[in-house]
């Protein structure tokens, strides 16, 4: 499937995802993110539920400390 | 209130330059700022100086010796409330600007009532999990208003990874990658880089609305 991630063309070899699948196949180990899908903020209890499909834009924001 | 430079010219009668237009649409303006630390005491200033008029500022700590290191504040204010000082240096650069300074470490309850009249709101906290915190809650109980978030900038050099990542009313500012550590200390350069990157985000949200 073809998906927007981050701003950019993505394809993923599936036809669908859950959230924390596409954590692990792009290899995002961060331990704080903000995730948005559709520009719907994904809570973190629902990283296994939410599915992603074709067309979906997904943004994932990595939080670190520093300010 | 209206700012010095409007006054004026409401003063002589004379027809507003396109600048001061600017100036006077902006003094119309408020934006919260959470956190006073490097992020965002360089950030209320320049702020500030463009000319925003009503600024919500929050902290609940102290300027120290170190903090002058990157911080907006001056040696002789070391020990005041960082929301106190910052509030004077604001008013020193424009007496007419509205400065809201709230002494209090902010958890998820107080978003609301603080920050819902702003028409932009500013992350400027330290600590990661903070931010999680209000960009969560701004998402979800305030997701008409725009929220401008500021996230690595620790260190020196790598001035091409900052960057702005947008997802319609969340911006991060910042390469989201460069957290503080031993090796990788908080320093002036680059964490005056993204205050300034996150003022001019809200500057590009507020104008949006600009009639010439």
């Amino acid at each position: 499937m073809k998906i927007i991630l981050n701003n950019r063309n993505e394809t993923i070899d599936r036809e669908q995802v859950t959230v924390n699948e596409l954590l692990a196949i792009k290899n995002f180990t961060w331990k704080l993110l903000v995730i948005k899908v559709n520009g719907i903020l994904v809570q973190h209890k629902d990283y296994d539920s939410k599915t992603i499909t074709e067309g979906d834009d997904v943004s994932v924001f990595h939080l670190v400390t520093g300010g | 209130m209206l700012s010095i430079y409007y006054s004026i010219n409401f003063q002589h009668q004379i027809e507003l330059t396109y600048s001061e237009r600017v100036r006077a649409y902006l003094n119309n303006c408020t934006v919260g700022i959470a956190g006073c630390g490097g992020l965002g005491s360089t950030c209320a200033v320049s702020l500030a100086r463009a000319g925003v008029g009503k600024l919500i500022i929050a902290d609940f700590d102290i300027v120290t010796k170190e903090n002058l290191e990157r911080q907006y504040y001056f040696l002789e204010q070391v020990g005041m409330l960082k929301v106190n000082a910052l509030k004077d240096n604001i008013q020193r650069i424009d007496p007419s600007i509205m400065v809201k300074d709230i002494n209090k470490q902010l958890f998820s309850s107080d978003i609301f009532e603080l920050y819902s009249g702003c028409d932009v709101i500013v992350e400027a906290f330290d600590n990661a999990e903070m931010k999680l915190m209000i960009i969560e809650t701004v998402m979800l109980q305030l997701p008409d208003i725009p929220l401008v978030s500021g996230i690595g900038l620790a260190g020196w050099g790598k001035t091409d990874l900052l960057r702005v990542h947008r997802s319609e009313n969340l911006i991060v500012c910042g390469d989201e990658i460069s957290e503080i550590s031993e090796t990788t200390p908080l320093i002036a350069p680059r964490v005056g880089i993204v205050s300034n990157m996150e003022a001019n985000e809200v500057l590009e949200l507020l104008m949006v609305n600009f009639e010439q």
